[in-house]
């Protein structure tokens, strides 16, 4: 399904959609960032509560279809614009990793 | 056929900003039409290098070799180096702070990313005086 579709089915907040015709193919929950390298896949959800410039390169880096901020974690005006500059989907929600997470998986 | 090169000076003060080169070298390697997961095992291993330059060595430097049929990655810098290389391979172990770990980094995984994503990882490390990694993915 499409980030768009996902976002809308799970009532996540947009926060910076570039790319909302990407396509969701799995999911990945983590705040270790390196433990998220060595295992969130090229078109996953990556379910976070990092909020650091370190979560764009990440998704960058990983290829991951969007990133959801979990537990009303969001970004502030400059992560933004570096998302948007980078082409990475973000997301926020008040739900926890878990509650969102098994909804995700749910869907999928 | 001669290598295409690539340098990049790493800033050690600049937390934040680690990643630049990964991101830029991820971009010129899609420019290049390598493939996929070429290019994701190639930034990320890079990247973790560069998170490594910052949190232990106060930055250096990153040379990239891009030839068909491998790409080379050598990260030099001129840190305190490695005491027990056996040791920092070990998945889990760090020496980060509890700062670097609210980062989202110090989890002890940097080095055994860079194992797992590259075709070799050799390390050349001196206490004291500094440490060069040369990684090489093959294409």
């Amino acid at each position: 399904m499409t980030v768009q579709a996902m976002a809308e089915a799970l009532r996540l907040t947009p926060l910076c959609v570039p790319e909302p015709d990407r396509e969701v193919t799995g999911g990945y929950t983590g705040d270790l960032l390196s433990w998220v390298m060595g295992n969130a896949q090229s078109g996953d959800a990556w379910i976070t509560i990092m909020s650091n410039d370190n979560v764009i390169a990440v998704a960058v880096l990983t290829d991951v279809a969007c990133v959801i901020l979990s537990e009303g974690v969001t970004l502030d005006e400059r992560l933004l614009a570096l998302a948007e500059k980078k082409s990475v989907n973000v997301f926020s929600t008040e739900l926890s990793s878990f509650a969102v997470g098994a909804k995700a998986a749910a869907l999928l | 056929m001669s290598a295409l090169t690539f340098h990049y000076d790493v800033d050690g003060q600049d937390f934040s900003s680690a990643g630049e080169a990964s991101v830029a070298v991820k971009k010129k390697l899609r420019q290049m039409g390598f493939p996929p997961d070429v290019i994701r095992r190639c930034s990320i291993a890079m990247y973790e290098g560069e998170i490594n330059m910052v949190i232990h060595a106060n930055g250096g430097t990153a040379d990239v070799q891009v030839e068909p049929d491998k790409i080379t990655i050598i990260l030099e810098d001129h840190g305190p180096g490695i005491p027990d290389v056996e040791l920092a391979m070990k998945e889990g172990y760090s020496t980060s702070t509890e700062e670097i770990r609210t980062m989202g980094f110090g989890a002890g995984m940097g080095l055994p990313n860079m194992k797992r994503y590259t075709e070799s990882l050799e390390i050349e490390t001196e206490v004291g005086v500094g440490t060069k990694l040369t990684m090489v993915v093959k294409v």
